[in-house]
């Protein structure tokens, strides 16, 4: 009389639009308990022996790349780190064939990450193994949507009814969508805010209100996360300058002092102090941001633990057409 | 044939085994000082505790309790399906050198005990680890032996042992099904 998780996840995880709240509470259920493993002398349950996990990086990552590969090895699976520069893939290697190359290695699970908003479910439906998306353009970043998700839901409990703001560059941001996706599904108020160059147009039909003042989302919100600013948006002229931004959309102190009630802080890295969030904020008492990085890990390791073994004739019936 | 159920053990019977389990458990480790009690989840977990309010009034010793989940141990985890859900393990104190007793409800292929023997060399090297269980209902598929037994339990083909606890179930009870007649 085992008792089994009400919901499974299938073979893939691509990103939260897809998945329902059973399905999204059943991955945080799983992930609570894990990250107690992270706390013992030997950091290591043996459940994914004899499993092997391809990091398959198209784009530059540190936080995440580190954060699965421990999340893979504390869960006793064989891991290869296969980067885009220095590799095949730097030669003209299609995306198909590089996988399908792996494949013949004979690997169970691919986590990618991949500059084309798509790119992981392209694979996906054209390779037997488990595909995660460890984020796809500006499409999804589910993990970090999870991971942002259990965060919350440590401090504040159900989510249903609780307030968060997404602030910053949402428009370029898949944190932001898979965000959206996660938080709406659990029953939370989502509102964004930021410079109107850098929101969707149709973000409205998202089911999200707009602030274009970060004051107005402090008084409003339980929680912030607050989306890095890259600074190539300044040369492609979405923000007339830094200063500028941080004057206006700044996340600090002196903003914070007024909020009516406790709020958290949450930044999905890499920071850019002084832009987006001060540095007193970013290490101060309302910052979660390094549980968001612990709990990083326990989330991927409840995705690999859910994932493994699932395989569906359905990426067998997909390849013909491939 | 229809379905038959009877009551292996009442909810007094099994207050009485249990504090019979406890005496056993401290005769067999001359008293109770250095000694941890580890309850499987679920079930083992309270069965334990109940044990350890009973070693509390008899020797007037506190035993740390502890509780294994032994899911990411197990060796079934590669069928198909739902995966089975994850609970929390959580051990009081450091094991090195302590003498540690495993505490199940039901002990049938012995499969759990071996997961869980596993999970705890995880966490150091006690100098002896023991087995209680409530149940035995044989079916061994593992060379496991416990050291404690609340009551034996012959179980046809096609049976099952439920054990209810009021801690989660509302109810003391263990009950004996058959649903199928071989």
């Amino acid at each position: 009389m085992t008792p089994t998780t009400s919901s499974v996840l299938g073979k893939d995880l691509l990103g939260l639009e897809h998945l329902s709240a059973e399905q999204i509470n059943v991955i945080l259920d799983t992930a609570g308990p894990l990250k107690e493993i992270s706390e013992r002398a030997i950091k290591k349950v043996p459940t994914l022996r004899g499993a092997t996990v391809v990091n398959l990086f198209f784009e530059a990552s540190t936080r995440t790349r580190i954060s699965f590969e421990f999340a893979e090895k504390r869960m006793s699976a064989d891991t290869v780190n296969v980067a885009a520069s220095g590799s095949s893939i730097s030669k003209g290697e299609t995306l198909v064939d590089t996988a399908r190359n792996l494949e013949a290695m004979r690997i169970d699970m691919v986590v990618i990450r991949h500059h084309a908003s798509g790119a992981a479910k392209f694979l996906a439906e054209r390779i037997e193994s488990n595909v995660i998306n460890a984020g796809d353009g500006t499409h999804e970043h589910p993990t970090q949507g999870l991971l942002d998700l259990l965060t919350l839901r440590d401090k504040l409990g159900d989510l249903r009814g609780k307030r968060i703001c997404i602030c910053g560059d949402v428009l370029h941001s898949r944190v932001a969508r898979s965000n959206i996706w996660g938080l709406t599904k659990l029953g939370a108020e989502v509102a964004v805010c930021g410079p109107r160059s850098l929101l969707p147009n149709a973000i409205g039909e998202m089911g999200v209100q707009v602030f274009d003042r970060i004051e107005q989302a402090i008084e409003w919100a339980d929680a912030l996360n607050v989306l890095r600013l890259q600074l190539e948006r300044m040369q492609a002229g979405y923000i007339p300058s830094l200063r500028e931004y941080n004057r206006v959309f700044g996340v600090t102190r002196e903003r914070l002092e007024r909020a009516p009630r406790d709020i958290l802080i949450l930044h999905p890295g890499p920071m850019n102090r002084g832009v987006e969030i001060d540095s007193d904020v970013a290490d101060g008492p309302h910052s979660v941001i390094l549980d968001q990085v612990t709990n990083g890990v326990a989330v991927r390791m409840a995705v690999l633990y859910l994932l493994a073994g699932n395989k569906p004739t359905l990426a067998t019936a997909a390849r013909g057409d491939a | 044939m229809p379905p038959t159920s009877s009551i292996v053990l009442s909810a007094k019977a099994l207050e009485r085994t249990v504090s019979r389990m406890a005496d056993e458990i401290i005769e067999q480790n001359d008293g109770a000082e250095g000694l941890i009690l580890v309850g499987i989840q679920r079930r083992g977990v309270q069965i334990a505790a109940r044990i350890a309010a009973v070693i509390k009034a008899r020797e007037d010793v506190t035993v740390p309790l502890g509780a294994l989940d032994i899911t990411l141990y197990r060796d079934d985890l590669q069928t198909v399906g739902p995966r089975p859900v994850v609970g929390r393990t959580n051990l009081p104190c450091d094991l090195e050198g302590q003498r540690v007793v495993i505490v199940d409800d039901v002990l049938f292929t012995g499969r759990t005990i071996r997961a869980a023997l596993d999970e705890l060399a995880d966490f150091g090297r006690p100098s002896r680890v023991g087995l209680a269980v409530l149940i035995d209902r044989g079916g061994r598929e593992l060379p496991i032996q416990p050291g404690v037994v609340g009551k034996h339990v012959e179980v046809p083909a096609g049976g099952r042992v439920d054990v209810f606890i009021t801690e989660l179930d509302g109810r003391d009870e263990v009950v004996l099904n058959v649903t199928e007649h071989a």
